[in-house]
């Protein structure tokens, strides 16, 4: 039946779209007995989250600092550089933090387990675990994805810390502007619901990065290059589901 | 109350660790030696159009080496891969103990494998578990025996292909060849009524190769495993396969004992055979003419 379709580039994303719903529902099926084996997630966790703690760090500490920059340039023409704190926790609770995190997590920890579910693909691990009786949606990518929606808002808290941090660092040791009032004003102007809509953000990205990274790596075809394209694939798909998230949740929370 | 290292077979009977073919009544096991395990009947499937079988018919007896021979590309692994459910026939039927297998449902094809063992051509070993856990994974996944007891049989079954000492080493430390061996011992950890091979003699070396010999003869002769082996080479299989099927043209071409096949008078048997360039099956892909491509200034 689906053969009669026409292999329009239409028809191809809506059957795209239906095998990765068909998927995620496989797999969230078996993410109940993956939660019974904690080992396993825990060490996802550490895979995709610890092992990109350092480019997380370091992105965050960048990101503040310029942050904090442009945020004095601009304030500083209408008098209001005591309003820096503010800007920089705003810009990074609600907006930077989740986006430029889970930009960084598609890159890093995606493509990685893109591959690796790939290679396992390729060099016959997942048939041998079929074979064995076991199902690798249990085993292989149950474990991975919760291991990735679990990591993602831990990263994003380390990235706004760090962010924050590096804002101050320009901002007050650099720029000069009170130190009190750039804590204290933030303090008052930011809310639980900005920090919500941050951990909300962090929550969808995580879930939508690690299931194309995951549905990639499982339907990559068996060849090194097939391999290749599914971690392009990865990048590119998640970098723009996140813009577009991104742009929906925001219009959400306002 | 059952101990918790027995396995529930999908026929309601309990089969624990060490009870085989072998322990059986002598009358029971020669009327089961008989028995049709694995039924492959009218079989037709294409690859992107392509007829890898048209109309195949074999079958496999339990408590036998059967071993399936033919030119690369016959289909050997693709016929494992209808024999284990892992692919659908475009029509026919496979019939694995008597169930057809179109007709099971997920869970009951997991059931059936449980009470099968695979050795892949490259070994398959999981990659993030050592040679220790690749074996215990199975008996880890379905069982929930004491520790000291799955230690036990771990080491028992890596003793059996001589790898006891590489226990601990990881799978990127293997050669070929150990990987094949530990891959071997993964696969007969759960004592699976069928062992299926692919293409287990490539690429290891005479001692490996002539101990995997040893192996299946050894495990059929003992504890009477039902085996599948997958090859084309032709010595090796010769010396270990009750029953012989040599596939060509997408079905079967010949059947019989190694000795029958090495008799036969047809020619495709007599090249495969005999490792002839000469015969029906064509050495070289067709193309055009040799001479024409050699002095042509365009691409081949």
């Amino acid at each position: 039946m689906s053969a009669a379709l026409p292999d329009a580039p239409m028809t191809r994303s809506v059957r795209k779209l239906g095998a990765v719903a068909v998927f995620l529902y496989r797999m969230l099926r078996q993410c109940g007995p993956a939660l019974a084996r904690p080992t396993l997630i825990v060490n996802q966790i550490y895979n995709a989250g610890a092992r990109s703690l350092v480019i997380i760090m370091l992105s965050g500490l960048f990101v503040g600092m310029v942050l904090a920059l442009q945020g004095f340039d601009l304030l500083q023409r209408f008098g209001s550089e005591e309003a820096l704190g503010t800007a920089t926790a705003l810009a990074l609770l609600k907006e930077l933090s989740p986006v430029i995190t889970a930009l960084l997590f598609a890159g890093r920890a995606g493509t990685s387990l893109t591959s690796e579910i790939g290679l396992m693909c390729a060099t016959d691990q997942l048939t041998a675990m079929k074979m064995m009786a076991v199902d690798p949606l249990r085993y292989v990518a149950a474990p991975r994805f919760l291991g990735g929606v679990i990591a993602m808002p831990l990263l994003t808290a380390v990235f706004s810390i760090i962010g924050l941090f590096g804002g101050q660092l320009v901002g007050v040791q650099l720029m000069g502007v009170d130190r009190g009032s750039f804590w204290s004003q933030m303090q008052s102007s930011v809310g639980l619901k900005d920090v919500v809509e941050g951990v909300v953000k962090s929550v969808v990205f995580g879930f939508a990065c690690s299931l194309i990274a995951v549905y990639e790596g499982y339907h990559a075809e068996p060849t090194a290059a097939g391999v290749g394209l599914a971690t392009t694939r990865t990048v590119v798909a998640s970098s723009v589901l996140i813009l577009l998230l991104d742009y929906v949740l925001t219009a959400c929370f306002i | 109350m059952r101990p918790p290292w027995k396995l529930r077979q999908p026929d309601g009977a309990l089969r624990g660790y060490g009870v085989t073919g072998a322990d059986q009544p002598a009358g029971a096991a020669a009327a089961a030696r008989d028995e049709v395990l694995i039924d492959v009947r009218g079989v037709g499937y294409a690859i992107d159009g392509h007829d890898v079988f048209d109309g195949l018919d074999l079958s496999v007896r339990r408590g036998r080496i059967t071993g399936i021979m033919g030119p690369s590309g016959t289909g050997k692994t693709t016929l494992l891969r209808l024999i284990t459910a892992q692919i659908a026939p475009d029509r026919g039927q496979v019939r694995v103990w008597g169930r057809d297998l179109a007709t099971l449902r997920s869970g009951e094809v997991f059931a059936m494998r449980k009470r099968m063992g695979m050795l892949f051509q490259n070994g398959a070993l999981l990659t993030d578990l050592d040679v220790f856990e690749n074996v215990a994974f199975p008996l880890r996944e379905h069982t929930d025996l004491p520790e000291p007891l799955l230690r036990t049989l771990v080491l028992t079954k890596l003793q059996a292909v001589g790898l006891r000492g590489a226990a601990e080493l990881a799978p990127a430390e293997l050669s070929g060849g150990m990987a094949r061996r530990v891959a071997l011992a993964r696969a007969i950890v759960m004592d699976p009524e069928v062992l299926i091979y692919d293409e287990p003699f490539v690429g290891l070396d005479p001692i490996s190769r002539g101990m995997i010999v040893r192996l299946i003869r050894q495990m059929n002769e003992a504890l009477g495993i039902t085996s599948i082996v997958v090859s084309h080479d032709v010595p090796e299989l010769a010396m270990i396969a009750h029953d012989s099927y040599l596939l060509s043209g997408g079905r079967v071409v010949a059947a019989g004992s190694p000795q029958e096949l090495r008799d036969s008078s047809l020619a495709v048997v007599r090249q495969f055979m005999q490792g002839s360039a000469e015969g029906p099956v064509p050495f070289h892909y067709p193309a055009p003419d040799y001479t024409q491509a050699l002095l042509s200034v365009e691409d081949p």
